[in-house]
């Protein structure tokens, strides 16, 4: 039986669909787009994609971790502009005694990171300790933290003085060689959580304990620490990303990161990552990402399809990876 | 009885891909006979039972119903024509309940609505026939192994089955439950239904079956009345040798203690649980099962709330909370359930063997050549057979499953291995490489814990047996001591005995 052992090589070598679908579909897309109009492949649509792409990506990173160990979170995209408002809040208040400069840059940034880090923590504190279904905890904190924001906001907008923000804005729309910072640290954030995933115990145990949770538990998995360190990673995530999307606009709103939990939960699954749990893939969240900015830069790019069925074309890939996904797992 | 064949297999093929898993197999089911089909672990028996009940197509070969051939396109026109299988996975709608699922697909009806009042009186009436007493209306989630096994006979009543087909209808039932499903199996034949079940419990297949067919890889190796072969005979049969030495000597002298626990108490399932386990011993746990014994030693490993007087291992005092704490000090716990506890189904081999023991395979990052040596290894010494190494673990047969599931344990090294049912569903031949695995493992200094319910099982491979009812230890039984029959009483609550005294 060992010599049955040697085809296992040939196969390897063999990538099935699911591996090669969100790839061909990426390639479709590029090929369609650079067709339909010549500045599509021009350095700058390519920074312009791949910008308003970081922070979705970064965050969808995150949620690929959760939805591998079997959780779900849908309160990314109200947390992010809880974040964005609390930043702006201690930002303008610590300008007089701190000025404009870096200082107070740092300062925005560590009251990002670790609120979003606290915020992920109480999710996952919900989710694991006290045993709430995840679904029913993020519904919960996204209407929170949209409705905090509303009223930080006193249902307008919440916006940063304009001389921090002419100070703070290279964080979006400089970085180094002409790459700008969000698609940095993007690429960054990407190259860790794909190694996380991949090749590290950490990603093994998410995938062990979406795949089982009761095999994992009884193979000396930490269950409910590896699940609140994702959500918490998760949480640390949409912080980073909003220190990137703040200096964009320089403000926050009721409809900021609108809906960006679901773009999030979509780029995860075109990538995928099997949305009950069990398999993740950080590189196929990434083409997932680029797929969704991708039909929006082309509808915007050309006029053969109203852009405002934006959203209907997404949804038609979504349903189709998915899809895709189940004929492969027939198959395979 | 030489009735006519109902449903008969002519040469029937089978391939998945390039492999042939049944080579030409034949059969014939007869009204108002049980028919065995019997052998090892991946021998083909599921293959052929879906093949009979309109699951899966043959590649080739015929079937023939009452002496005509069919084709079943699929599973509704195996039903049709009164073949109903229940699977060893139970098909009940968990969340619904016993009665919508006995009439599920095929409510009655009254004009347009349910007619719910006779449903009700035909589900307690099927329920009444086997004996089962669950209410309609409980929800199958709640029920036990047992009562699911009855609900799915209930169900197969309500069918008016000509044929009924049933694999391993006895792996989760206990002795009477198994006697009033035999009682049900009689029954029918009585009335003319032909019967196929499957089992590894041989003693059974001599009680309750007419006819029994043997496979082996694939093809037929026998087939005959029951009453002319013994169990010896088609044990022979199934693996293909001699296993009248299915248990080894038992040679080792005991050592020093090991594993010593006191007052061990695991809130509602066990009380008071006291023992020793020395160098070398294998250490048999027997009981009814409910009588705490899984749940107990789960305790003992952290894997569920309970507290200790005292525990000491190796003649240290230890503190057990967690998993973790009991794999750092050597205690390592095989589960009984490989399926929903043991292992990643839709996982590969490699990452269920190196799962337990990750932190053993590299630091932050895994050591994926580690993995692939340490698979190797396991393979050849566990003599795993899987067709490729990547394939989906749910995809190999149970007995390969639990080999693998013990190498698994095995790559944390334990001093103390405490194996719950570590030979269930599988077949003969595995078994007996088991058991030779655990005897090795005693003879080479470790300590082994061996939750069996098979008596058999426990008398041949156990030093001492250690005996539960209700939660707590009622009575510890030495190598002279151990019979069946003073198990049995232990067991039960009738062995009041001197030798029933915790050692």
């Amino acid at each position: 039986m060992t010599s049955e052992t040697t085809n296992t090589h040939a196969l390897r070598s063999l990538p099935s669909m699911s591996v090669l679908g969100p790839i061909l579909a990426l390639v479709v897309l590029v090929a369609i787009g650079a067709m339909m109009n010549s500045n599509f492949l021009g350095a700058a649509n390519i920074t312009n994609v791949l910008a308003r792409s970081a922070f979705i990506g970064i965050i969808a990173v995150g949620m690929t971790f959760v939805i591998t160990a079997g959780g779900l979170d849908l309160s990314v995209g109200s947390m992010a502009a809880f974040i964005a408002g609390l930043m702006i809040l201690v930002m303008n208040a610590a300008l007089p005694s701190l000025g404009v400069g870096v200082p107070i840059i740092l300062l925005g940034m560590l009251v990002a990171v670790v609120a979003g880090i606290l915020a992920g923590m109480l999710n996952g504190f919900l989710i694991t300790t006290v045993g709430i279904e995840a679904f029913i905890v993020t519904l919960g904190t996204m209407g929170i933290y949209r409705s905090l924001v509303t009223w930080l906001a006193d249902g307008g907008t919440l916006s940063l003085d304009f001389g921090l923000r002419t100070f703070y804005r290279p964080v979006y729309f400089e970085g180094i060689l002409g790459i700008s910072w969000p698609i940095i640290v993007f690429a960054l954030v990407v190259l860790i959580g794909e190694v996380l995933m991949s090749r590290a115990r950490f990603g093994r145990h998410c995938a062990a304990i979406g795949s089982n949770e009761a095999v994992a538990h009884y193979s000396n998995v930490d269950v409910n620490r590896t699940r609140l360190l994702t959500y918490a990673m998760l949480g640390l995530l949409v912080g980073i990303a909003t220190i990137m999307y703040v200096p964009r606009l320089g403000s926050a709103s009721a409809s900021t990161g609108l809906l960006w939990e679901l773009e999030a939960i979509a780029a995860v699954i075109i990538g995928g990552t099997v949305l009950k749990g069990g398999f993740g893939r950080v590189w196929g969240t990434v083409i997932g990402v680029l797929i969704l900015s991708l039909i929006d830069n082309i509808l915007n790019l050309t006029d053969l399809v109203s852009p405002y069925l934006n959203g209907a074309i997404q949804g038609v890939i979504i349903i189709l990876a998915v899809i895709l996904q189940r004929e492969a797992k027939a198959k395979g | 009885m030489t009735a006519e064949p109902v449903l008969c297999l002519r040469d029937v093929r089978k391939s998945f891909g390039p492999v042939e898993v049944l080579h030409g197999v034949s059969l014939d089911l007869r009204a108002g006979e049980v028919l065995a089909l019997i052998g090892e672990n991946g021998a083909g028996k599921s293959t052929t039972m879906k093949i009979l009940a309109g699951y899966q197509p043959a590649s080739a070969g015929r079937i023939l119903l009452d002496g005509e051939e069919v084709t079943f396109g699929s599973l509704h026109d195996g039903e049709e024509a009164g073949i109903v299988m229940i699977h060893q996975e139970f098909n009940l709608a968990e969340q619904l309940t016993v009665e919508q699922n006995i009439f599920l697909g095929r409510e009655l009806r009254r004009g347009p609505f349910l007619d719910k009042r006779r449903m009700r009186q035909l589900a307690r009436d099927y329920l009444g026939r086997v004996n089962c007493r669950v209410h309609p209306d409980a929800k199958v989630s709640e029920l036990s192994n047992s009562d699911k096994q009855m609900v799915e006979i209930a169900k197969a009543l309500s069918r008016d089955a000509r044929v009924l087909i049933m694999d391993e209808p006895t792996a989760v039932l206990t002795g009477s439950e198994t006697e009033i499903l035999f009682d049900q199996v009689r029954r029918m034949t009585g009335q003319g239904t032909a019967v196929l079940f499957t089992s590894h419990k041989l003693g059974e297949v001599s009680a309750i079956a007419d006819h029994v067919t043997i496979l082996r890889d694939g093809a037929v190796v026998h087939d005959g009345r029951a009453a002319g072969v013994s169990e010896d005979g088609m044990a022979t049969a199934m693996v293909g040798r001699d296993v009248s030495d299915l248990y080894p000597l038992k040679t080792g002298e005991p050592g020093e203690v090991m594993l010593k626990v006191e007052n061990l108490t695991v809130p509602g399932h066990a009380r008071g649980v006291s023992f020793e386990l020395r160098r070398g011993e294998i250490l048999g746990v027997s009981g009814l099962i409910g009588a705490g014994r899984t749940e107990a030693f789960e305790g003992l490993c952290g894997l569920r709330a309970a507290s200790a007087g005292c525990v000491e291992i190796a003649g240290r005092a230890v503190s057990i909370t967690r998993p973790r704490d009991a794999l750092e000090h050597g205690l390592c716990y095989l589960t009984e359930d490989r399926k929903l506890r043991g292992l990643l189904l839709d996982k590969s081999m490699r990452v269920n063997l190196t799962l337990q023991a990750l932190d053993r395979f590299g630091g932050l990052m895994i050591d994926r050549a580690a993995e692939d040596r340490a698979l190797d290894a396991a393979i050849e010494e566990f003599n795993i057979r899987a067709g490729q190494r990547n394939m989906a673990v749910g995809n190999l047969s149970g007995g390969n499953q639990q080999k693998l599931l013990l190498a698994k344990i095995m790559q944390s090294e334990p001093l103390i291995l405490i194996a719950d049912e570590p030979t269930r569903g599988i077949d003969i031949g595995t078994k007996q490489q088991i058991y030779t695995f655990l005897r090795g493992l005693a003879d080479r200094g470790h300590g082994v814990v061996m939750i069996s319910s098979e008596m058999q099982e426990v008398i041949g491979l156990a030093d001492r047996v250690m005996v539960m009812r209700t939660g707590e230890v009622a009575g510890m039984l030495t190598k002279t001591e151990m019979t069946e029959d003073r198990i049995v009483r232990l067991a039960v609550g009738l062995g009041a005995n001197e030798e029933g005294r915790v050692a």
